[in-house]
């Protein structure tokens, strides 16, 4: 029969404890996610209704719906995603598969990893300067979308390079073997198994865009807009920024608003997630190796 | 008694004079003198590190695309050095690999086969269709797949995903088919199956076969060479070699099984 000796018995005595510890600290992680989301479906609820949700704010915002807003954040995201994933994707591409380890290929390294650093307010001011003013898109859905690409742009960089990492050396080699150029293998081997971890990448920024309010305060959200935006030179309202607004500018909004606002933003990005993680699984499902 | 002129030494398929090759500056290879006949099976044995694998990828020019890999000294195919073939990718479409762990790629079976042939131009369903069939037929691999040439590929079986690979190799008619410890995830029953495939093939295609089975060397090749750390020690026809005609003792104990 086997004796467990005291070694066996304080290992499985550890082993147990660790387990538990680990998902304690990991039950930590959605308790805030319940909370924020409880909080807001109790409080928002009442506001909502289809009429909030299709209908342009009135009597200076403190009734009617936020269509213009809603429409704005779509806008927003679309056109900052539509900048920033070839240009993010190539860059990985080329980082990935061609650069060699040079001076050059590090510096690019070191400015995308400073990119990724520079707060939300200074890509705002950036996007000023260089959208706004330089390139005269004035205040745009266009600045403003292009200024939260390049806000965007490292996270892209860097999962779409991780993602790209993650296919095996061996089936590039395999596929240089057979006279395929780089392109070749990067077309037909490569991108095709690492979409799912590119899309990853994508989501992730789909929040971030949608959810910032600093970069687009000066480049072309509004402050009101009576109307919906008919193309990319027009300014707009977007969900973030009226959110902050009717919370901290406006007096008089009743107390639910708010909330309910929040609430449509958060379900508009988490809808857009689970459209994108039903791609990914889709896709995933090809992938095996 | 007249003699007439000596008769004109066929050229060799691949000639190595000199050759090293360097990973970051680390010799990994160096001073190889070596001739490959048409049609001939040449196996390379040797322990792990011996520079088996980096001998094979020198052929096909590999160190273009792998950072710090630097080939010293000559290497022609055909008489022709690989270094002078302007087009790297028709060098690399008449040398085909098979790589030691099977690597089927994740597209399905047809797709595997019929990749090289699409990469080169080949667009027609029938021509494309025939190519695929002919070249899982080489590779024995045909009566196994034909029936679920849609599955990916990276599903079947080590052994079958070995033959595809070989089979994918095929597609590209190569006139030199290079194998790198094909059997080292393959079943003792395939790994025979793939030496049939093997000596057939030979009709057609110059082979060097890269093993880690000494024994596999015997059964297949026409002439072996042994490996070292990074040199060849000798080269000689395989049955003199395993006969005790060994010019090397090292060649001699590795053979028999005294280290390695």
């Amino acid at each position: 029969m086997f004796q467990p000796t005291p070694v066996d018995l304080r290992n499985r005595a550890r082993e147990g404890l660790v387990r538990w510890l680990l998902l304690g600290l990991t039950l930590v992680i959605i308790l805030p996610v319940l909370l924020i989301l409880g909080v807001l479906a109790w409080k928002g609820t009442p506001a909502l209704s289809l009429e909030f949700l299709f209908t342009e704010p009135r009597e200076a915002m403190t009734a009617g719906g936020i269509l213009p807003a809603l429409v704005g954040t779509v806008w927003l995201v679309a056109v900052a995603l539509l900048a920033s994933v070839p240009v993010g994707v190539a860059a990985a591409v080329y980082l990935s598969e061609y650069a060699p380890d040079n001076a050059l290929t590090r510096i690019i390294n070191l400015a995308i990893m400073n990119l990724a650093g520079v707060p939300s307010i200074v890509h705002a001011l950036f996007g000023v300067g260089a959208f706004v003013y330089f390139f005269r898109f004035g205040t745009s859905i266009l600045a403003a979308s292009l200024t939260l690409a390049v806000m965007s742009l490292p996270v892209i960089i860097v999962s779409t390079r991780e993602a790209l990492q993650a296919v095996p050396r061996a089936f590039r080699e395999a596929c240089w073997a057979m006279g395929a150029t780089r392109w070749q293998t990067i077309r037909h081997v490569v991108l095709p198994n690492s979409v799912s971890g590119i899309l990853t990448g994508v989501i992730l920024e789909v929040a971030h865009t949608a959810g910032e309010t600093a970069p687009i305060m000066f480049t072309g959200a509004a402050f009101f807009v009576p109307f919906l935006p008919e193309g990319i030179h027009d300014q707009t309202m977007a969900l973030s920024l009226h959110l902050f607004i009717i919370s901290t500018q406006v007096p008089g909004v009743p107390e639910p608003v708010p909330f309910a606002v929040a609430l449509v933003l958060i379900s508009l990005v988490m809808s857009m997630n689970a459209a994108s993680i039903w791609v990914r699984t889709r896709l995933r499902r090809r992938k095996k190796w | 008694m007249v003699t007439g002129p000596a008769p004109p030494a066929p050229v060799p398929k691949v000639s190595a004079r000199g050759l090293g090759v360097r990973f970051h500056g680390v010799p990994a290879l160096s001073g190889v003198d070596l001739d490959v006949a048409p049609r001939e099976i040449l196996g390379i044995i040797g322990p792990a590190g011996s520079g088996k694998t980096s001998f094979l990828r020198a052929i096909n020019r590999m160190d273009e695309f792998i950072p710090g890999m630097e080939i010293e000294g000559s290497l022609s195919l055909d008489g022709r050095d690989v270094r002078r073939f302007r087009n790297l990718y028709a060098l690399r479409r008449r040398v085909g690999v098979v790589f030691p762990l099977p690597v089927g790629l994740p597209l399905s079976v047809y797709d595997n086969v019929a990749l090289s042939p699409r990469l080169s131009g080949v667009r027609g369903k029938d021509e494309l269709d025939g190519i695929v069939e002919k070249c899982l037929r080489r590779a024995a691999l045909w009566d196994e797949v034909r029936d679920r040439l849609d599955t990916l590929g990276s599903l079947l079986s080590g052994g079958q995903q070995q033959r595809l690979t070989i089979a994918r190799a095929l597609s590209q008619s190569p006139d030199l088919l290079l194998l790198d410890e094909f059997s080292i995830a393959v079943d003792p029953v395939t790994t025979m199956r793939i030496e049939d495939v093997l000596r057939e093939l030979r009709e057609e295609v110059t082979i060097i076969l890269v093993t880690n089975l000494v024994q596999q060397a015997r059964r297949v090749a026409d002439r072996t060479a042994f490996f070292l750390t990074g040199e060849m020690v000798e080269v000689g026809p395989t049955e003199a070699l395993f006969e005790g005609g060994a010019r090397d003792p090292r060649t001699t104990d590795y053979i028999e099984g005294r280290f390695g």
